[in-house]
């Protein structure tokens, strides 16, 4: 049992530090998401059948390289949010909780570095 | 933070089953699959980087009945998320919050969400030559 009172475990942690930090990149990864993804369907149903050559020469466009990366740093961004969220919703041991957060964060990165390189690497 | 022993809210169960509590759950699960469905987009990515034998290798799972069932499914989900995720940005906005609203939104969003993965796979399947 702490001596310490509720009010000062909290105090500093609310909505005048980053209170509204998630919340808001949640939402304007989202907003950036929905024309990225309808492209990449659009995109998608033109490559069908397409072989290497041709998928490649699609990715190497600037256009494409550049709508690619944009795409995969907001979904990458997005999901680690998102998934962040389920896990603090359900994982309620501390260390499991924060040990499975810092897992989400870490491989949604390694991912984003992993499919940047490759845009980059067919477009360069 | 030990807040003692207050009382809890109920637990969902308590509550008579709605369509927007589905459609609630039902995006967290669609996003949570897209997730994982964010792995095959980065495989698909280094494959195309490495070179025709690890994209040929790629294709060939993806073009089997379990890759396109996978594949189907996550177009699926990809376009709930999206009509949903659209509908979530309109109602923090302020704009669609009645009850009237908010359960003829979800029922535009479940019938678009199947007509347009129905288009896309159509629209697919006429992109590769295979419905003429």
């Amino acid at each position: 049992m702490s001596a310490r009172t509720p009010i000062a475990r909290v105090r500093g942690l609310g909505s005048a530090k980053g209170g509204t930090h998630h919340w808001w990149m949640q939402r304007v990864t989202a907003l950036a998401l929905a024309p990225l993804t309808v492209w990449f369907v659009a995109s998608l149903i033109r490559l069908v059948g397409a072989d290497h050559a041709a998928v490649a020469d699609w990715l190497a466009s600037p256009l494409t390289t550049v709508l690619m990366l944009l795409l995969i740093v907001a979904t990458f961004h997005h999901l680690q949010l998102g998934l962040q969220v389920v896990i603090e919703d359900y994982i309620h041991g501390e260390a499991a909780k924060i040990g499975c957060i810092i897992g989400v964060k870490f491989a949604s990165f390694a991912l984003a570095v992993a499919a940047g390189v490759a845009v980059l690497k067919v477009a360069f | 933070m030990n807040s003692g022993n207050r009382p809890l809210s109920p637990h969902i169960q308590v509550y008579r089953w709605q369509w927007t509590m589905l459609l609630s759950i039902t995006h967290r699960a669609t996003g949570i699959a897209l997730a994982a469905g964010s792995l095959l987009l980065v495989c698909w990515l280094l494959a195309v980087a490495s070179g025709p034998d690890a994209f040929a290798a790629v294709h060939g799972f993806v073009g089997s009945w379990f890759g396109r069932l996978l594949l189907f499914g996550w177009t699926w989900a990809l376009l709930y998320h999206l009509f949903n995720g659209i509908r979530h940005l309109f109602w923090d906005a302020g704009i669609g919050f009645e009850l009237p609203a908010a359960r003829a939104s979800g029922y535009a969003v479940v019938a678009a969400s199947v007509a347009a993965t129905l288009a896309v796979w159509i629209a697919g399947y006429m992109s590769a030559g295979a419905l003429g």
